[in-house]
C-alpha cells in the first residue's frame, strides 16, 4: 500500500506555532530549543522508513515574518523499494517571510537498492530572509549499492532564482553519474546553503574545505557548501566544520 | 536544412576563446580522474547528462527568443560555482564578439550593449544560432557537443592521449547527444520555469581548486 | 536594452582602428619567436625606455598561465593594472593567431581600464618559428630570434622570420662564446625579408632596446598620421 501525506508547521515571531501538524510517517514534535538561533525547533520523527516505491510525502514549513524556526530531525531518512514499481516523492516546500529565519537541518537521505525517490525542495524566501539548509544523500546503505535518487533543490529570493540544482545518481540514473565529473566514485554527497542579506556587502570569497568539498559564493547574498565524502560521517564532520565557520 | 550553418557554429575552430577551456579537464587529469580513454568517456558521459544538458535547454531557450535577462538569472542559479560562473561570462563575451562578427543582426548588438561584461555563453550561442536561422534543436546540438568535445581535446593535450581514441570516445557518445539534445529542446520548448537544472558535484568542487592554481594550462 | 550603435559598428570589427567612442584606439604590436628568444626581457626594456613618453600596456599569452605577467609585474615595468596575462589553453599560437577573442578582450579591457593608451604590446608565448599574428588582431608584429637558438634560423626562413614586420636578433654579446656568425645571419635574413628590417639587439648593453625602440616610435608616428 502506497500512501499520500502532508506535514505542515507554521512558525510566527516569538516561538509560537500556530500550525504543526502530523500525518503518515511524518511524525512532527516541538522540541527544546537548544541555543540562541531559535525561537522554535521541530524535529521530525520518523514513525516508520517512510519512503516506499509509490508513497507521495510532502512537508511544508512556512516561517512568518520576524519568526525564528529550527527543523531538525530524530534519524535518517531510508528511501526503500515499496510493492509498486512506481518511485516515491517527496516534496518539501518552505517559505521564510521577512526578517525571518529558517535553519532546516535535517538527517541524511539514504537511498537503499532497490528503492526510486524523486525528492524536490522548493524554498522561497522573502528579501529579508535568512537561511540555513543542509542536505546529504548518501548511496545506498552501508556497503550496498545505491537506489534511483533525483534531489532537485530549488531556492527563489524575492522572487527570482538563486539557485537550482538537480542531482541524479543511481542506476536508474542517466549513464555518467559515477564518473570523473560527477561523483568519482563517492557515496556521500552534501549542501550546505546559507543565506544571509548581510552578504549583500561583503560577499565571500570561494573557500575550499579539503580534497572534495569547496564553498562558494552564489550569485546573491549567499553561499553554498558543496561536498563529496567516502561515506555520511566524514561528510557531516566537513558540513559541522563549515557551519561553525560559517553561523559561529 | 540548414546544416552548413549549424557546421559553422559547432566548428571547433569557431573564434571564440573554447580553446583555452578543458570542460574541467584539467582539473580532473590531475586528480588522477582521467587516466585513459574510458575515464575520459565516463567524465564526458557525466558531463553531457548534468552541466551539458542544462547548458543545451539554455541555449535552446535563447534560441526560441525566450529574455536573455530571465535566462542569464536562469544560468546563475544552475551555476554555484563562481569559477564556473566567471568562465561562462568569459566566454559568452567571446561568443558574442564572434557571433556578431559573423552573422550580424541587431539581437546580437542588443545583446552586447545589455551584457558588457558578457552574458552566460549558452545563452549566447542560442542568439548566435537564432542569427544564423537556427532552431533550438540546432543550437541545444551545438552545446552537447562542445560539452563533450572540450574535455576530449583538452585530454589530447593534457594526457598525450590518442587523438583517435578520443574522437572514438566522442563518436560513442553521439546517440546520447542527440538524445540530450532533444530533451534539452523539449524542455526549453516549455518555457523557463521547466529548465533543467542538472548538475555535477564534482564539475563545481574541481572548478575551484582549479581556480585556485598558481599554474595552469587552461582557462577552465 | 538599447543599441549604442549600427550592427556593423566599430566594435564588432577587431581590426578597426577606431573605438566605438570614435577616438583613436592604441597601435598593436605583436611580440612573437622561439621560447628563451628574449621576448618577455625585450618587452621589459621597451617599456622602461618608452613608458616616460608613452601611455603603455602589456597582454602577455603565456604556455602556462601568468608566468611572463608575473616576471613583468616582479621587475616593476608597469603598474600592475597595465599587465593583463591572457590563458591560452597549452596553445599560445591560438590564441594570436586563429581565435584573438580572449586578446581583444584584453586589449580592449585595458584600453577601458587605463586609457588613452597610446601602445599595447601583446606578447606570445614562447613558441615556434610558424606562429604570427593576427590582423585582426595587431597592426605590426616583431619577430624575436636570438643568436644562441642557432645562426641558421633566418636561412631556415619560416612565417615568422621572413613576414614579420620588425626582425630582432637578439643577445648579440653571446655570439663569440656560442660561435654564432652575426654577418651570415644579417646575409641570411635580408635575402628571406628583402627590404623588410633587421636588428641587432644585446639587452645587456646600455640602451641595448634602442633599435626597437625607435622602430616603434616611428611605428606611431605613421599610426598617429
Amino acid at each position: 500500500m502506497s500512501l499520500t501525506a502532508t506535514a505542515r508547521i507554521t512558525a510566527a515571531p516569538g516561538g509560537s506555532l500556530p500550525v504543526l501538524e502530523s500525518d503518515g510517517p511524518l511524525a512532527l514534535r516541538r522540541t527544546r530549543t537548544t541555543g540562541p538561533d531559535a525561537d522554535a525547533r521541530v524535529t521530525v520523527v520518523g514513525a516508520m522508513s517512510a519512503p516506499l516505491g509509490g508513497d507521495r510525502l510532502a512537508l511544508e514549513a512556512d516561517v512568518r515574518d520576524g519568526a525564528r524556526l529550527l527543523v531538525d530531525a530524530a534519524a535518517a531518512t531510508v528511501a526503500l523499494p515499496g510493492r509498486t514499481p512506481a518511485p516515491a516523492h517527496y516534496d518539501v516546500r518552505l517559505t521564510v517571510g521577512e526578517d525571518a529565519e529558517l535553519r532546516w537541518l535535517p538527517e541524511q537521505l539514504i537511498s537503499a537498492y532497490g528503492s526510486e525517490l524523486c525528492m524536490r525542495t522548493t524554498v522561497q524566501l522573502a528579501a529579508t530572509a535568512r537561511l540555513v539548509l543542509r542536505e546529504e544523500q548518501i548511496l545506498g546503505r552501508h556497503g550496498e549499492e545505491p537506489g534511483t535518487l533525483t534531489t532537485r533543490l530549488t531556492v527563489h529570493r524575492a522572487g527570482a532564482p538563486l539557485l537550482d540544482q538537480e542531482l541524479r545518481y543511481g542506476p536508474g540514473a542517466s549513464v555518467g553519474w559515477d564518473g570523473g565529473a560527477v561523483l568519482g566514485g563517492h557515496r556521500a554527497v552534501g549542501q550546505l546553503l546559507l543565506v544571509d542579506p548581510d552578504m549583500a556587502d561583503k560577499p565571500a570569497e570561494p573557500r575550499l574545505l579539503g580534497e572534495t568539498a569547496v564553498l562558494t559564493p552564489l550569485a546573491g547574498p549567499a553561499v553554498l557548501v558543496t561536498a563529496l565524502a567516502a561515506d555520511a560521517r566524514l561528510l557531516r564532520r566537513v558540513l559541522d566544520r563549515a557551519l561553525d565557520d560559517l553561523t559561529g | 536544412m540548414r546544416r552548413s550553418a549549424l557546421l559553422v557554429l559547432a566548428d571547433g575552430r569557431f573564434p571564440a576563446g573554447g580553446h583555452a577551456h578543458s570542460g574541467g579537464a584539467e582539473a580532473a587529469v590531475k586528480a588522477g580522474r582521467i587516466t585513459d580513454a574510458a575515464g575520459l568517456a565516463a567524465f564526458c558521459r557525466g558531463r553531457l547528462h548534468t552541466t551539458g544538458l542544462t547548458s543545451a535547454a539554455l541555449a535552446a531557450a535563447a534560441a526560441l527568443g525566450h529574455d536573455p535577462y530571465e535566462l542569464d538569472r536562469a544560468a546563475d542559479a544552475r551555476t554555484p560555482s563562481l569559477a564556473l560562473r566567471s568562465a561562462a561570462r568569459k566566454l559568452g563575451r567571446q561568443m558574442t564578439r564572434a557571433a556578431r562578427a559573423t552573422w550580424p543582426c541587431a539581437e546580437l548588438d542588443a545583446l552586447a550593449a545589455a551584457f558588457p561584461r558578457g552574458t552566460h555563453q549558452p545563452v549566447v550561442l542560442g542568439l548566435a544560432a537564432r542569427a544564423a536561422g537556427l532552431g533550438p534543436e540546432d543550437a541545444a546540438h551545438c552545446v552537447v557537443y562542445e560539452t563533450v568535445s572540450g574535455p576530449a581535446s583538452a585530454a589530447v593535450r593534457l594526457l598525450s592521449l590518442d587523438p583517435f581514441q578520443a574522437t572514438a570516445v566522442l563518436a560513442r557518445l553521439a546517440p546520447e547527444m542527440d538524445q540530450v539534445a532533444e530533451r534539452a529542446a523539449a524542455a526549453a520548448r516549455q518555457g523557463i520555469d521547466h529548465l533543467p537544472a542538472a548538475s555535477a558535484p564534482l564539475l563545481d568542487i574541481a572548478a575551484e581548486q582549479h581556480a585556485a592554481w598558481p599554474v595552469r594550462l587552461f582557462a577552465s | 536594452m538599447h543599441l549604442d550603435h549600427s550592427h556593423d559598428g566599430p566594435s564588432a570589427v577587431s581590426a578597426d582602428a577606431h573605438r566605438p567612442d570614435g577616438t583613436r584606439r592604441a597601435l598593436r604590436v605583436g611580440l612573437g619567436g622561439p621560447v628563451g628568444s628574449g621576448k618577455t626581457a625585450t618587452v621589459a626594456a621597451l617599456c622602461r625606455a618608452l613608458r616616460d613618453r608613452l601611455s603603455i600596456a602589456v597582454v602577455t599569452n603565456d604556455i602556462y598561465t601568468r608566468e611572463d605577467a608575473e616576471f613583468l609585474l616582479r621587475n616593476a615595468v608597469l603598474p600592475p593594472e597595465r599587465i593583463q596575462a591572457v590563458e591560452t589553453g597549452a596553445c599560445p599560437h591560438t590564441a594570436i593567431r586563429d581565435d584573438i577573442s580572449a586578446n581583444l578582450e584584453a586589449v580592449e579591457d585595458l584600453e577601458d581600464a587605463v586609457g588613452p593608451l597610446d601602445l599595447i604590446l601583446v606578447e606570445s608565448g614562447g613558441d615556434n618559428l610558424t606562429a604570427t599574428f593576427s590582423k585582426g588582431l595587431v597592426d605590426a608584429q616583431i619577430f624575436v630570434i636570438d643568436v644562441a637558438g642557432g645562426d641558421d634560423i633566418p636561412r631556415k626562413g619560416g612565417p615568422g622570420v621572413t613576414t614579420a614586420d620588425l626582425l630582432v636578433v637578439n643577445k648579440t654579446d653571446l655570439a663569440p662564446y656560442v660561435g654564432s656568425d652575426l654577418e651570415r645571419m644579417a646575409r641570411d635574413a635580408k635575402e628571406q625579408r628583402g627590404e623588410l628590417p633587421v636588428v641587432f639587439t644585446s639587452l645587456t648593453g646600455q640602451d641595448g632596446v634602442a633599435p626597437v625602440a625607435d622602430w616603434i616610435r616611428a611605428r606611431l608616428a605613421d599610426w598617429a598620421a
